[in-house]
Formats: C-alpha cells, structure tokens, sequence
C-alpha cells in the first residue's frame, strides 16, 4: 500500500508523517506541490507546517497547488485523505470539510500532550480506535480553534461527523472541543493534532498515534 | 549622495568622512587610510566601519580568546575548530555535528520579536553553512525582574519571537534557561543555539578558491532593515538621549529561511559549492571579505546586480544591510546551471553576482565605477586588536568579605515553607509557560526537552546514536569570582550531559558581558575566560567557537558577567538513556558528592537579598570521576533515574522530580538546615532498583565520589524529614508563577 505525503514550501511533518506511514506498515512516497501526478498512491496525507508561510490565510494558498488539484478529484472518488494540523487547514480551504481554523483563543502557539477521546472510529484513518477511547498525542499549533456556523456544527454533531474532541481544558477554543472531523462518507479526515508525533514512547508522549496509520492500511487492504 | 569611487578617492584625498558617526576610531581611521594608501570611498569606509565594529571583529577579546586555542586539548573528535562558522566534532559512525551559540542581546530589547526571531535565524544559517542539516535550538534567556513592567513588555514578545521563527523552521526546540536578574532590566540577554548534523564529507567551508568560480548570492533580496544592525548596536551601550536605534533591528521571515535551509541541502547534496557563507552581521561586506580571504584572495563584484527589495538603496547601505535569510556561495561554472535550477525548484531567488579572480584584491563595482579595492585580509581579519586595560574591581573582595544571613529551615514547617517559596520563585518555577510556545516535536527525533537536565536528539533512526546538549551559567557566582563562575559553569552543563548518560565531548561559550571599556568588566571577562579555558583543557574538552557580547550596558549598570556555556555529548543509544525521573514507588534515592553550606550566591541567598560571600571552587577532578560514575552507571542500567543538583539545590531537584510523573519522596536527611538548600556543585540524585545497590556501591567506591541514601519514592507527598508537602501544593506553587505574570 502507498501513502504519499505531499511537500509544499515550507510544510515541516512530512518526515516524521511519513515515518509514521512507514511504521504501520505502508510505503511512504513523497509528493512535491508541484507535481502534476499522484505517482499511483493508494492514499495521501497532507501533513503540518506553515506551507508558503502561512501567507494569506493558512492553507489558503497551499489549496490552489497543481498537486491539489489531482487530490481534490481523488477524494471526491473515494481515496483516504488525512490533514493534520496545517493539512487540515488545507482540506478547509480546499472545501473538502467544512469550517475553519482560527487563531488559539489565547492567542500562543500551543506545544503541549493532549488527551483525546475519538468519538467516530467509521472512517478510513480511525477504525484501529474504539468509539470513547481517550488518547494522548502531542498538539502544536497557533491557529487551531475549530470554528463553524450552527448549522454546519448541528450537521457535524447530527451525522457523526466529529471524529475527535478534547478531554478536559479546551485548549484553543474550537467550538464544541472539536480536534478532528471527516466527511460525509468518512474517507476524508483533518485532525488538528499530531498522531505522526506518537508512534513510539521514546520519541512521543505515547504510541497512541499510531492507529490513524494502521487504520488506513486496514482500509485499504478491505 | 553623490557616488564616491576609488578614482575620486584618489583625485580628492582630503575629503571629510563621517567615521566617527560610524564608530570608527581616529586611529582606527588613520590605519584604513594606511592600509588603501589613500582615503577610503565610502562604500569602503562602510564595509570597515561594520567589520571592524566590537560585535564583528572581537577587537577587546581577541587577546584572551586566544587562550582557547594555546590551551586547547590535542582530540581528534575535533574536524573544525575556531575561526570557521562554527566549529564541527566527530560523534562516531562516520556523523559529524556542528553546533553554536550567538548572542542577539541589544536587537531583542529594542524589538523583542523580531530581535529574538532573526537571532535564531541568524544562528540556523551559521550551522546550515557549514554543511549541516540543522537538527535542534535551544535558547538561554535572561530578564530584568519578574515583576517589573517592562519585563512583561520584553519576554512575551522574546519567547513569541524564538518561538514564531523556530516553529517555522521545523527545528524542535530542546531547552534553554529562563533567569531574572536586576542588572538585565536594560540589557535582556537573549542567547540562541543551534545544532546541526551531517556526514563527515559533506562539510563545507567559507572559501572562494579557483580564478573563474562564480559568486553567487541566492535568498531573500536586499532591503534597508537592519543597516549596521548587530554590529553598531552590538557595539555600543544604551543611553537614553541617542536617537531611536528601532530601524537598525533586522526583519526576519521564517519562511524564506525554511525553504532557502531546503534548497542549500539539495544544493550541498550534489555538492555544487566550493565555498559558503551566510550574511549575518555585516551582510555582504562580511560575506565576501570573509570568502574572499578564505580563498586566495582576489574576487570581483558587480554591486548593482544584488536583487533589491528597495531600488533606492545606495551602495553603501546595500554593503552594511543585514537584511535576513540571504546566503552567497562560490560556485564553478560547469555547476552553476544546475545550481540555479535548484533554486527555481524553491522559488529562491538567485544572482551571480561576481567571480573569484587571481589577483589579491576584493574590487568591488556600481554599474562599472569601481567603489571597492581593497585587500580582503585587512576588512575581515586585520581589524584592530585591545589590549584594553583591566582591573579587579573594588566590590570583589568587599562582597567575598560579606557574611551571607539567611533563614535556615530546621522545624517541619520552616521546610515545608522553604520547599514551597523556592518551587514558586520565578527562576526555579515551571516554565512550561513559556516552554508551551516552542515546537519540540517537529523530525520526530527528540529524545528529551525541556525540563530535562538537557536537550537530546536521535541522529540515526537505526543505530540509535544521539547527541545531548547543555547550556548553562551561574551569573551570581561569577559576580563573586568570574575565574570559578566559569569553571562552575563548565561543570554544571557536562554535568547536565552526564546525568542521561551521555559523554562530554565539545564546548561552545556565548560570553556575556559590560562595557569592554570599563577596566573592572574587562577584569571580569579576562577572569571568565581563563577559568573556562583552564577548565577545558582539565577535563579535556575542545573549545569548539562561540560568541562575545560586551556592552550589556546601560548607564553607569552593566549586568552581571554572564558566561553561557554548552556542552555538547554523545550517546551511542539513546533508548537507554537515564531520564531524569522516577515514575514509581519502591525505588531508592542516593545522594552523590558532597554537601557543604555553599549559600553564597544561591537562590536562597538572592530570594533574601543576599548578593555576598563566596563562590565555592570547582573540583574538576570530581566532577569528572562523577561523570565517569553516570556514563558507566547507564551503560549497565543502573539508574531508573538521575537529576543535577543546581539552582535551588536539594529542595529545587527534588521538587522537580517528584511533580514529574506525580510520585512522591520520603526523605530523611541531617544537617537539613544546609542540606536543604546548599547549592554546592558536583552533586546528583540517583534513583534505583533496591536491587542495584551493591552495583552503585561499587561504582561510588570505584570514582570516590560521596554516596548517601537520601530516601524512598511514593505516596501522594514529597516529605522531607516529617514535613508534608502535599504534591497538589507543590505542583500549584511550581507552576502558577508564571501564568501568574504574565497571562
């Protein structure tokens, strides 16, 4: 199974990402913003950074590179697609999931080891979790505030859509603790924090982060 | 402004030139006007005037600096010594690892963000130009008071700026030290190092050698921030009457450096360079002096070709500008097509702006009027040289004299207290405050961080080998004696090292200090140089670069004489590192070396008001039987844990400890009264397995080191000699300082 992980100016996980695809399992294959071809992956993983600078809106450029173009037409036909953090602001700019993330509501870059509870294990890169289980993987991001209007939050809540929330101190303000959603049909998924940074206890806080990896291999292989 | 070239030089030999304005002595000026045969243009009078600036030329430390060299140990570890960019260490399996240190003290304080943010910049690009892929940063920071107003103007916007730069670089930040102190109310010190690794052919020097190479400046283009920017404020203290000195602070754009960091390592991969340099302080001036005289000398530019953000800009200011993120390599022509297709690759910007010629001479040239003709050598090494006068200043023996009056904690509550008032003191509090707001995940290679003793860092996803980094300073004794504040200094970090189980292998220093032009700092720095000098060549490590700030300065008030120094080991496994706590019940604490009532300048004294007595000397013979001690105790799994012994000390170490994985102590320990909070050094907490015992025993006995059983772990309090100290209470006093000051 391929992964590709996809190199815009500037994006700084897509070792450590591709490390992670490596570890569970999958080929890693680099992806550079630029080219015009997905180099026949079977999934792809947009991961974090500040591509082009965070110039603009972060993501709001990164949305518009050839190689998004190919990604966007292979989503919408069905491939697993996973942002994380900056990735994540991508696939919001992209209009492949719905809202924004915006600055942390106490306006630091925040590094800290987060407790999450998935709440969705339905999707492509969540199935290896059972539904309340609480994880610990590293959040490190300035603008992660998960924000919506009412409508497309009850939409999210309503069809399951929230994949991950914050256990305890909301940590950025996003609206109902929202860490990570997906879409309707559950292939695409963006999650602010990192699970690329938890695959083993020696250079992570746990190996929680793991599962989103194995999952999308499961996914694949079904 | 009109041009002045060399012709008009020559034709009008009397003209009046602003050198003073530019920080130029008279004889400073005489001596130019000596080397060129003539006056200099003004694109020459700029180019001397920034590379012989204090901050580029080392003119007041380049006579003791030399003392790290005629003392330094023969070691084949060391590939790169002084003088290079940064100096680069052999850590086995064929890696090399580079790292540094560098001051952006007065930057900082004029513009908090941005001076911090290209301080990092700056530091990045010198690993970077020597060949490396930077792997970590670590800052050491000091402020004026914690409570003191302008201090919340300076440290939100320095962390942010370390932290916004950084983060955006993809560089883990791996640790650095938070301090407060009065004397840097004025003069905040912010300090950053970096830490870079490659394999040993890839390392690249700043040279431009063969007649026909290419000059090549590639990165961010030209602009007007940051005219003379480190080196005239570097040079000079503050005073409140000059004008505002804010225009001289560079502008930093981590973005640009990311992807120039990423177009000079495919760049150096296929090794398309001959020679590199980054532009930092004195910008192009001191990128092609420098390059040039690292070659055979001769080198010729076209001015008008650097890109330029700001068409204004006259020759002179393009020269001086330190504008960021801009590197410029020598490259030959048979390389350059695919060099500058690299750079497309990026979107990096990218001029030939000259070639290396035979001759002997930089000549420098503005849409063909030749502005520039000088000998390289003399604007980028033969800057003047002080031998400024020196004196031990009249406080020293007035405060060794002092008696240092604290309480001293004897019954259960005065230790509760005690323990209670020094986990909230702002220079022993939590940091996580500011920790939070730096990236130390990103390579998914830290080992350890902040708050570990040191940083650590996997280099090799298959071997497992590592290198771990320190860096401290004690201020407070090096005010009482510099000689030994040095050494202390010294020990402590390849202490800080050790307590992993990594070995010490190389030094680098960021010496901190006044006015050079004040007898008693110069009295200061001279002591702290030959104390870190004599103190590497005892303990056989290599002094590997570094960096001076004089003129930390305000007024009549320099701060305290500041030695930040790093160490940096090696680890041939870092999965079996020792880390720094225990996180279960049942195991057994030892205290090793030995404890005397070394109160002066600790933090116990400084929390009282106490700035007197004496600083302890450093026993460097010890301090390495007791690194031999934790290597070989973490090479045989001996320790679930190990914790230095330093600020704060006793009470300090354990705090942190136990508040680690919230497991509690039961500590039993006499003479409390000193033992308590004493801050004498070469002391670590070990924790072990009952079962270890006879093996530490041994090791102990083996390197005479000291050994004494301090107490059991857990239970839901540390308690010290029957005083309860509920890790709830702990925890709260350690961590809410400073959310406390500042939001």
């Amino acid at each position: 199974m391929k992964i590709g992980v996809v190199t815009f100016p500037g994006t700084l996980d897509d070792r450590d990402a591709a490390r992670a695809a490596t570890h569970a399992g999958t080929m890693a294959i680099s992806l550079w913003h630029n080219d015009a071809d997905l180099k026949g992956v079977d999934a792809v993983i947009l991961p974090g950074g500040f591509s082009y600078g965070d110039y603009l809106r972060c993501g709001a450029i990164s949305r518009f590179a050839p190689v998004m173009e190919k990604i966007i037409d292979a989503a919408n036909g069905g491939m697993p697609l996973l942002g994380i953090c900056n990735g994540f602001q991508v696939l919001c700019e992209a209009h492949l999931l719905p809202g924004a993330l915006t600055r942390n509501h106490e306006l630091h870059f925040l590094c800290r080891d987060q407790k999450l509870e998935i709440t969705n294990n339905q999707t492509a890169w969540t199935s290896s979790y059972s539904v309340g289980q609480e994880i610990v993987i590293p959040l490190k991001n300035g603008e992660g505030s998960f924000q919506c209007d009412d409508a497309i939050l009850a939409a999210l809540e309503g069809e399951g859509r929230i994949i991950a929330r914050y256990v305890g101190k909301n940590p950025n303000g996003s609206r109902n603790k929202i860490a990570g959603i997906t879409n309707a049909r559950g292939n695409v998924v963006g999650l602010m924090p990192h699970p690329e940074h938890a695959i083993d206890t020696l250079t992570g806080p746990t190996a929680d982060g793991l599962g989103f990896f194995t999952s999308v291999l499961k996914a694949l292989v079904k | 402004m009109a041009l002045d070239t060399v012709a008009i030089a020559q034709r009008n030999p009397d003209a009046v030139q602003p050198f003073a304005e530019l920080g130029l002595k008279p004889d400073e000026y005489a001596r130019i006007k000596e080397i060129l045969g003539r006056r200099p243009t003004s694109s020459e009078l700029a180019m001397y005037s920034v590379m012989w600036s204090e901050h580029c030329s080392y003119k007041s430390s380049k006579v003791h600096l030399k003392q790290f060299g005629d003392k330094a140990v023969k070691t084949d570890a060391l590939l790169v010594g002084i003088g290079e960019n940064a100096g680069v260490v052999d850590v086995g399996q064929g890696y090399a690892v580079t790292f540094k240190i560098e001051s952006h003290n007065h930057p900082s304080f004029i513009e908090p963000y941005q001076g911090a943010a290209t301080g990092v910049g700056g530091i990045v690009r010198d690993i970077l130009t020597m060949g490396a892929r930077p792997i970590a940063v670590m800052d050491p920071l000091r402020f004026g008071p914690a409570d003191a107003a302008d201090t919340r103007r300076v440290l939100p916007g320095i962390i942010a700026g370390v932290g916004g730069y950084g983060n955006c670089l993809g560089l883990p930040n791996i640790g650095g030290e938070v301090v407060f102190d009065e004397t840097y109310i004025g003069n905040p010190l912010v300090n950053a190092l970096c830490v870079g690794v490659m394999k040993h052919s890839d390392i690249k020097l700043a040279k431009a050698a063969g007649a026909g190479n290419l000059v090549v400046l590639y990165g961010a283009k030209t602009g007007g921030d940051g005219i003379g920017g480190v080196s005239v404020l570097a040079s000079e203290t503050f005073d409140s009457t000059g004008p505002a000195k804010r225009p001289a602070v560079q502008v930093g754009d981590p973005f640009v450096e990311k992807v120039l960091i990423e177009c000079s390592l495919e760049i150096f991969a296929e090794d398309l360079v001959v020679g590199i340099q980054d532009l930092g302080g004195a910008g192009l001036s001191c990128a092609t002096s420098e390059l040039a005289s690292g070659g055979s000398g001769g080198m010729k530019v076209e001015l008008d070709r650097v890109p330029l953000r700001d068409a204004t800009l006259s020759p002179e200011e393009i020269l001086m500008s330190e504008s960021q993120e801009r590197m410029c390599a020598i490259v030959e022509p048979k390389h350059i097509d695919r060099f500058l297709e690299i750079c497309k690759k990026w979107d990096v910007t990218v001029t030939v702006i000259g070639e290396v010629t035979d001759g002997e001479r930089l000549e420098i040239t503005w849409h063909g009027d030749l502005i520039v003709d000088v000998p390289p050598r003399t604007v980028a090494h033969d800057g003047p040289v002080y031998n400024r006068p020196l004196a031990k200043p009249e406080y020293v023996d007035r405060v060794n004299a002092e008696k240092v009056i604290v309480p001293r904690p004897s019954t259960a509550g005065e230790i509760k207290s005690t323990v209670l008032k020094l986990a909230a003191t702002p220079n022993l509090a939590d940091k996580s405050w500011v920790t939070s707001q730096y990236d130390r995940y990103v390579q998914g290679n830290t080992i350890q961080s902040q708050p570990d003793d040191s940083g650590m860092v996997r280099i090799d996803e298959k071997t497992h080998l590592g290198v771990a980094i320190a860096t401290d300073a004690n201020a407070n004794w090096s005010y009482l004696n510099p000689y030994e504040g040095a050494k202390l200094a010294l020990a402590e970090a390849a202490r800080n090292i050790a307590t992993a189980g990594a070995i010490p292998l190389a030094v680098t220093n960021c010496l901190n200090f006044g006015s050079p032009e004040d007898p008693g700092v110069m009295w200061q720095f001279a002591e702290s140089v030959r104390g870190l000098a004599d103190g590497c060549l005892e303990m056989g490590l290599p002094v590997t670069g570094g960096n001076v700030s004089f003129y930390n300065q305000t007024g009549a008030i320099a701060i305290l004489p500041t030695p930040v120094i790093g160490v940096l080991g090696v680890i041939d496994d870092v999965r079996t590192r020792t880390p720094m706590s225990f996180d279960r019940a049942g195991l057994e604490l030892y205290l090793l070396g030995e404890t005397a009532d070394d109160i002066a300048g600790s933090e116990w004294a400084y929390m009282h008001g106490q700035r007197g007595g004496c600083a302890p000397v450093a026993d460097l013979q010890r301090e390495m039987r007791l690194i031999e001690l934790l290597v070989a105790g973490r090479t045989s799994q001996i320790f679930t844990a190990a914790h230095d012994l330093s600020q704060g000390g006793l009470s300090a170490s354990l705090t942190e400890m136990v508040l680690r994985h919230n497991v509690g102590a039961d500590i039993t320990i006499a003479n409390i009264e000193v033992a308590l909070i004493s801050e004498s050094p070469g002391r670590v907490i070990v924790a072990i397995d009952p079962a270890k015992l006879e093996q530490l025993l041994a090791l102990a006995k083996k390197q005479d080191i000291d050994i004494v059983k301090i107490g059991t772990t857990g239970g839901d309090n540390l308690v010290i000699n029957g005083a309860v100290i509920p890790l709830n209470e702990l925890r709260t006093a350690h961590t809410e300082t400073f959310p406390k000051l500042f939001g």
